[in-house]
């Protein structure tokens, strides 16, 4: 459902900037879907990327092959993010708080982490530069933080106006998209609200599943169940892939 | 001027204790060779720089090569962790490593400014996040014609820039396509660089998304082919997806994974005897076809 909410989020026709894993299942079931004419680009270099399996990392083959242009990583990120030309950047984290800062760096102190995650890769500038940003991850309360351990990239600041005196071109994120429901910034105070709620979640387990005190809108959306199509492109993408991945292991 | 030599006495010369040097390849065309002979001639106190430190720096770290990494996202792609950069860092095995970490529009501009022979990049970005207080790299400059602050970035000169290309003609120019990521960046902006290539050809055909690195740009050129595995090489042989996952648990543990460099790395000739070495025991199955 994560997957399928996200999904929906993307205009037919727009420049969408695509992390790995479930950004790129929901990137490439909106292209499968309602949006066949939106552009995908991946920070490896590739601009138009049409791959028919889900790829396992940002560089595989199969999104050079079929792709308008494939050109070189500063270009990506100076002539095409920070320039502005990216509609909907698709983000995931390892901790989010409540104005939509996220966390892809360290769990516990910075000099002594308790774990090293990653680090900040392409999400700082996807946070600051595309027009919208959707955050895709799974709720639960050690990952809905009231404090984040560390900041790797900014979504509201310390929330009101505070993103807007930083002077990045893009607007901040729009959506975070949870397994249990939908969650978008007050206009205000820019922190991040529960609007609706997948079919079968309640607020009371989305509260839970929370770090602070998650505010509820007063008229609590559902989401539309998937589609038929939603549900049987989704699971052609799994088998393509599976079947690609398992073709491969018996090369 | 370009010499084309063995790996080893490329990297016996031109890769000495103490350097940076970086080893890039984004996904694509990672130079596993190179590092794995790093390894082998027991470099060490080398500050490694790679925007997406992958299996080989799990390799070197693990294997004692490393002082620093300076780099933007450190993980098995697809996968999870590396292990050996993450007992490197939270337990200081084998031993202490010091990060310079920045993200990847940060890193790729450096590479920019250093192939530009500038002192340093102008970016939009950083500003808001903890990057700044942990990085001491990371700092802002006035556009002297808007008033508006930016971040400032330094350039990237690595002592020794190694890339892995599908070719190389017989002139010593070099030719990669398909997702060619930060190599030329990173090539223009190192005092040296190595190439290994999968093949050498009498003249380049053109191909869709081409790069051409000529051959001023390089200082030697080394045939390994396979050289990139378990990455891919457009054309030559795909990303060896089942490698990355067999690696979590190679790495995971301490032993295992000295006990795994030891028999396939360390002990072995060079790039096609660790292949005939992995492959005996079921690691890149059906690679071989495919480079020869």
């Amino acid at each position: 459902m994560m997957t399928i909410a996200a999904s929906r989020l993307l205009a037919d026709g727009a420049v969408c900037f695509v992390g790995i894993g479930l950004p790129s299942e929901a990137a490439n079931l909106a292209r499968a879907t309602h949006a066949p004419e939106c552009h995908l680009i991946y920070e490896s270099g590739t601009i138009g990327a049409k791959p028919e399996v889900l790829p396992l990392s940002i560089g595989d083959g199969a999104l050079a092959e079929h792709a308008d242009s494939v050109v070189s990583v500063p270009e990506i990120f100076n002539y095409w993010l920070q320039a502005g030309r990216v509609d909907v950047g698709f983000l995931g984290a390892a901790q989010i708080d409540r104005h939509a800062n996220i966390n892809t760096t360290v769990v516990g102190s910075y000099e002594d982490p308790k774990v090293r995650l990653p680090g900040a890769g392409g999400a700082p500038e996807i946070a600051a530069s595309a027009k919208e940003v959707v955050v895709v991850l799974r709720q639960k309360s050690r990952a809905f933080v009231q404090e984040l351990d560390f900041v790797t990239s900014v979504g509201y600041a310390k929330g009101g106006d505070s993103r807007d005196r930083l002077g990045y071109v893009g607007s901040g994120p729009k959506t975070a998209i949870t397994d249990l429901g939908v969650m978008t910034p007050d206009p205000e105070t820019k922190e991040l609200t529960l609007t609706a709620l997948h079919p079968g979640a309640t607020a009371e387990q989305a509260k839970e599943a929370t770090g602070w005190d998650l505010k509820v809108a007063d008229d609590v959306a559902r989401t539309d169940p998937p589609t038929e199509k939603e549900l049987a492109v989704l699971r052609d993408l799994h088998t393509r892939t599976e079947a690609a991945r398992e073709q491969r292991r018996e090369a | 001027m370009v010499e084309v030599e063995s790996l080893r006495e490329a990297v016996a010369e031109l890769v000495h204790d103490g350097d940076e040097v970086a080893l890039e390849g984004f996904t694509h065309l990672i130079p596993t060779a190179a590092a794995h002979e790093i390894v082998r001639q027991e470099k060490r106190d080398l500050t490694l720089v790679r925007m997406t430190p992958d299996i080989i720096y799990d390799q070197m770290i693990g294997a004692g090569c490393a002082a620093k990494l300076i780099f933007s996202w450190g993980g098995n792609p697809g996968v999870g962790s590396l292990h050996r950069l993450r007992d490197s860092v939270e337990h200081g095995h084998p031993h202490p490593i010091e990060l310079e970490e920045h993200s990847h529009a940060g890193m790729a501009n450096r590479y920019v400014a250093g192939a530009s022979g500038l002192p340093f990049a102008v970016m939009r970005g950083y500003v808001g996040t903890d990057l700044p207080e942990v990085t001491g790299t990371i700092s802002t400059v006035t556009c002297p014609f808007t008033g508006e602050e930016l971040a400032a970035v330094p350039a990237l000169n690595p002592d020794v820039a190694v890339i892995h290309a599908q070719q190389a003609d017989t002139k010593g120019n070099i030719m990669l396509w398909g997702i060619t990521g930060i190599q030329r960046e990173a090539a223009l902006s190192a005092k040296r660089v190595i190439a290994t290539v999968e093949e050498v050809v009498e003249e380049f055909e053109p191909r869709p998304f081409g790069v051409v690195l000529p051959s001023p740009a390089v200082d030697a050129v080394a045939v390994e082919p396979g050289g990139a595995i378990p990455s891919y090489a457009a054309d030559y042989y795909e990303r060896d997806n089942t490698f990355y996952e067999a690696w979590d648990a190679v790495a995971r543990d301490r032993e295992t994974f000295g006990d795994w460099m030891e028999r396939h790395v360390l002990s072995t000739e060079g790039f096609p005897e660790y292949l005939r070495s992995v492959q005996a025991e079921g690691y890149h199955a059906g690679v071989e076809e495919t480079t020869r």
